[in-house]
């Protein structure tokens, strides 16, 4: 508390700007935070539940094993987000269900499907290619970093023990 | 900055707006609607040139006239492409601006100063938008739904015109307030009315202290695109710091231009330099030709966002530029 406190203080350059803050705080835009992350708890509940059903009757009828089936699952999402995002309902879809789609690898798929969309026009090389990333690069970027991170961790903590 | 003009009048205008504007209470003073974002272009940024090309034809047909002296036209792209490609071959002069929201204003200032200068007799001056065009600019991908907040403004679509001249009409551009970039340590985004609201209550504080005015002066103040919740904010500083009541005659653009109870991905309202010179350009040149308002007082709010400054952690400066109308 303190430290907000703080902070807001050290922002806050002047008197004149501290009355602004106040009257314009009073004048905020309604968030309905807590409704938000339920439905996001719901929304992407539910998509964990679908991807369960999705890995449990690829192993019941073609009898694969539970990392395949999982895989085929992940290769699956990525494929229906990115086609309802070229057919153009799926920006929708995410406006309803709030982050319950965006945090899955859905999400994913839907950054670099949106980015690519938006910069056909520039043409193959400098639209697409140089932009699909965009919004996606972060993930995999900091994405292998971790996982290089923690892999070293894990690793040098097998070899003391 | 206010400088009060003798002989600058409002011509004619023209409006031509997009799908979602169409279905905000101003449909009928609209000259063209559009119901798509394409507007027969390939690409949304072919679109929005093509409107201010088609608005620029319009007017010059409306107003009987082949050529204009001076053009001065301003959007929200980059290099503010949608001006310098749509206006080439119009005018024998151009003057490409850039204020974001607040170009609109600054346009029709920079021109009354010439014509009351009488360097020139005539000038167009134009302002465009496009929602998708400025998504791509300033936010995400257009196909990507990140959820927006409740105060997020929604970039209007369409280009607007007008011609300003020398010649005696019913409307007159009467004085003019020049504003100046404030910072008030704001640096929300998905809040432009909060960014905003400061340029617009400094604009007003110094056209009323330059004029002598008071509120009660005008029929109308409308600022440009503060929103619902920039609407407020403006009232009530207003009031409480310098004691000016402006409950009963003030509204802003981007609250006007929509039907927010039905349209409800608009959010907190229009923005965009064409929100309010749609809503100027039309209905509130049609009051004022009507007689049904005397003396308007329209404020131009912009906010000078640049993505780039914004994640190099600046703030977000905002601008505002006054315009005062009246029926002659």
């Amino acid at each position: 508390m303190i430290f907000f406190v703080l902070d807001k203080l050290l922002l806050v350059k002047n008197m004149r700007d501290l009355k602004y803050e106040k009257i314009a705080n009073s004048h905020k835009a309604p968030e309905k935070k807590f409704q938000n992350a339920l439905i996001a708890f719901f929304s992407g509940g539910f998509l964990g539940f679908l991807a369960e059903g999705i890995i449990e009757v690829l192993m019941w009828k073609f009898e694969l094993s539970r990392m395949i089936s999982a895989t085929y699952m992940i290769v699956f999402f990525i494929f229906f987000a990115s086609l309802f995002t070229a057919l153009g309902f799926f920006d929708q879809w995410v406006a309803k269900f709030k982050c319950g789609l965006i945090i899955p690898i859905t999400g994913f798929a839907h950054s670099m499907t949106s980015s690519s969309l938006d910069y056909r026009t520039e043409g193959p090389i400098y639209g697409i290619g140089s932009n699909m990333f965009k919004l996606a690069g972060s993930v995999i970027l900091y994405g292998v970093l971790s996982a290089w991170f923690f892999g070293t961790i894990r690793y040098l903590i097998g070899v003391i023990g | 900055m206010t400088f009060s003009y003798k002989n600058v009048y409002l011509g004619d205008t023209v409006t031509i707006c997009g799908p979602y504007e169409k279905k905000g209470p101003f449909r009928r003073y609209f000259d063209k609607v559009y119901d798509d974002f394409y507007f027969g272009e390939d690409s949304f940024e072919k679109g929005e040139i093509k409107l201010v090309r088609e608005a620029l034809s319009m007017i010059l047909k409306k107003v009987g006239k082949k050529e204009v002296d001076l053009v001065i036209g301003g959007d929200l792209l980059n290099q503010i492409v949608a001006s310098t490609y749509g206006s080439a071959g119009v005018g024998k002069g151009f003057i490409g601006i850039y204020g974001a929201c607040s170009s609109s204003a600054l346009g029709m200032l920079i021109a009354a100063n010439f014509i009351e200068n009488r360097q020139v007799e005539s000038a167009l001056c134009f302002v465009s938008s496009h929602n998708l065009t400025s998504e791509r600019q300033f936010r995400y991908p257009i196909e990507y739904g990140a959820p927006r907040p409740n105060s997020s403004t929604f970039t209007a679509t369409g280009a607007a015109c007008c011609f300003l001249t020398n010649q005696k009409t019913k409307v007159r551009l009467e004085c003019a307030t020049l504003g100046k970039i404030i910072d008030y340590n704001q640096n929300d985004p998905n809040d432009m009315g909060r960014v905003m609201a400061p340029a617009a209550i400094d604009t007003l504080k110094t056209h009323f202290e330059e004029t002598g005015r008071v509120p009660k002066d005008y029929d109308l103040i409308v600022t440009g695109d503060l929103g619902v919740y920039g609407k407020e904010i403006v009232k009530e500083y207003m009031s409480s710091v310098y004691h000016m009541d402006l409950n009963d005659n003030y509204n802003d653009c981007g609250v006007m231009l929509y039907d927010l109870e039905k349209q409800k991905d608009i959010h907190a309202g229009g923005s965009g330099p064409v929100c309010s010179a749609l809503v100027l350009y039309s209905y509130l040149y049609e009051q004022l030709k009507k007689g049904k308002y005397k003396r308007v007082l329209f404020l131009a709010t912009g906010a000078l966002f640049s993505p780039m400054m914004l994640y190099q952690k600046e703030n977000i400066d905002s601008i505002c530029h006054a315009i005062s109308l009246e029926v002659v």
